[in-house]
């Protein structure tokens, strides 16, 4: 039984048989993320209500909740996976991880760039080094290691090892990021939608930021499918199915 | 053979995974208190709070305790965790949140004749939104009550 599955698990996460799966499912993902994000947008930045304090200012929340969010998501994505492919040696789980760190950092950027902005005007400063903020410009750190461990040493495998140590350890990171508004005094305020009790969001502002939450997942869906496709030809490029594809073009 | 490496690599992440966890909460207890962003004024009426450097103090701006210079930027105000309270004086310009109620955090320090002079002011933001309408029905429900 558990040789079934395995035997069907090392066949299914083959990269040619991902390869041609992939390529199918990125449609199912690119255009729902698309559609829900122009949706998205547009409630959030029109036809949502003004707030009682922040007035127009705190529609930035739209992009930044987000993006905050994807930046802890996809590095545990991208932790797990190089954990798979540490323990169960599986190939495509290390692409898969090496496809989402540059996708993670940007999102990270994101969120850190919108906070600033939004931070000028309502706190009074760009940037200040609270418990939150650090540890999430800490994130960008650690998907700038990754990266750089990546593209810097020259045998793959060893790079999957190493960038791949990186990521798992890295992850004690994400905990802190999300309990850091409450272990400690920060400036930037608690948790509003990730609470046990109800969000402290009027309905109509908290449907878009669902809204534009899904978007980014599927966005992330998409985009890492397409990077891991890329992954997948440039690693195996010397195999036979690889330069069977290409001499068909 | 192959499932004993396999789960030789296993323990193996889940060590490094438990030690560098175990790790960083000793240093992250280590260091509790370079983590506070602020002090409340309870901390500081205790002397938790630094004496000779400056630091940060936040708290809500107690309700009617604004009072504005008439020909300069000084305003003083007192912040509350609502068990202390303690008097702010700053010079300048407050942020668009500034208000009654409402969570700010001050750098500064005691001055010699035991007031806190900031430096800096910033306006902590809570975590509720929403639009004014429901805020002022609110408001006029918890005044009925």
């Amino acid at each position: 039984m558990f040789k079934k599955i395995w035997g069907w698990i090392q066949r299914f996460s083959s990269p040619k048989h991902f390869y041609s799966i992939s390529g199918k499912l990125i449609p199912w993902f690119a255009v729902p993320a698309a559609l829900l994000g122009i949706y998205g947008l547009y409630m959030g930045l029109f036809v949502a209500p003004t707030d009682y304090q922040q007035g127009e200012s705190y529609r930035i929340i739209f992009i930044h909740v987000p993006a905050a969010w994807m930046s802890m998501f996809i590095y545990v994505v991208m932790a797990i996976s190089a954990a798979i492919g540490m323990i169960w040696q599986i190939k495509l789980a290390d692409m898969i991880a090496s496809a989402s760190a540059p996708i993670g950092a940007w999102f990270t950027f994101l969120a850190l760039v919108t906070g600033s902005l939004w931070g000028k005007p309502m706190w009074g400063a760009y940037w200040v080094w609270d418990a939150r903020l650090t540890s999430e410009l800490i994130l960008l750190f650690l998907y700038f290691g990754y990266m750089a461990l990546q593209s810097s040493i020259e045998d793959q495998r060893t790079a999957d090892k190493a960038s791949g140590l990186l990521a798992i350890v890295g992850v004690v990171n994400i905990p802190i990021i999300h309990y850091s508004v409450e272990w400690w005094n920060t400036l930037h305020q608690g948790a509003t939608v990730a609470k046990f009790d109800k969000p402290s969001m009027h309905i109509d502002m908290l449907i878009p930021l669902l809204v534009m939450a899904i978007a980014a997942k599927l966005f992330y869906a998409a985009i890492v499918l397409i990077r891991a496709r890329n992954e997948v030809l440039y690693r195996e490029r010397n195999r036979q199915w690889v330069r069977e594809l290409v001499e068909k073009l | 053979m192959s499932m004993n490496k396999r789960s030789k690599r296993k323990l193996l992440v889940v060590m490094v995974l438990l030690g560098v966890a175990l790790a960083t909460v000793l240093g992250l207890t280590a260091f509790e208190e370079n983590l506070l962003y602020f002090y409340s004024p309870t901390m500081v009426k205790n002397g938790e709070a630094p004496a000779e450097r400056s630091f940060r103090a936040g708290g809500l701006v107690v309700a009617g305790s604004v009072e504005r210079a008439s020909d300069s930027l000084l305003v003083k105000f007192d912040i509350t965790d609502n068990e202390e309270t303690m008097r702010v004086e700053y010079s300048g310009i407050l942020p668009d949140l500034f208000r009654e109620g409402q969570g700010i955090v001050a750098m500064g320090a005691f001055n010699d004749k035991n007031v806190f002079v900031a430096t800096e002011v910033l306006a902590k933001h809570d975590e509720n939104y929403m639009p004014p309408e429901v805020a002022s029905a609110l408001k006029a429900a918890e005044q009925n009550k």
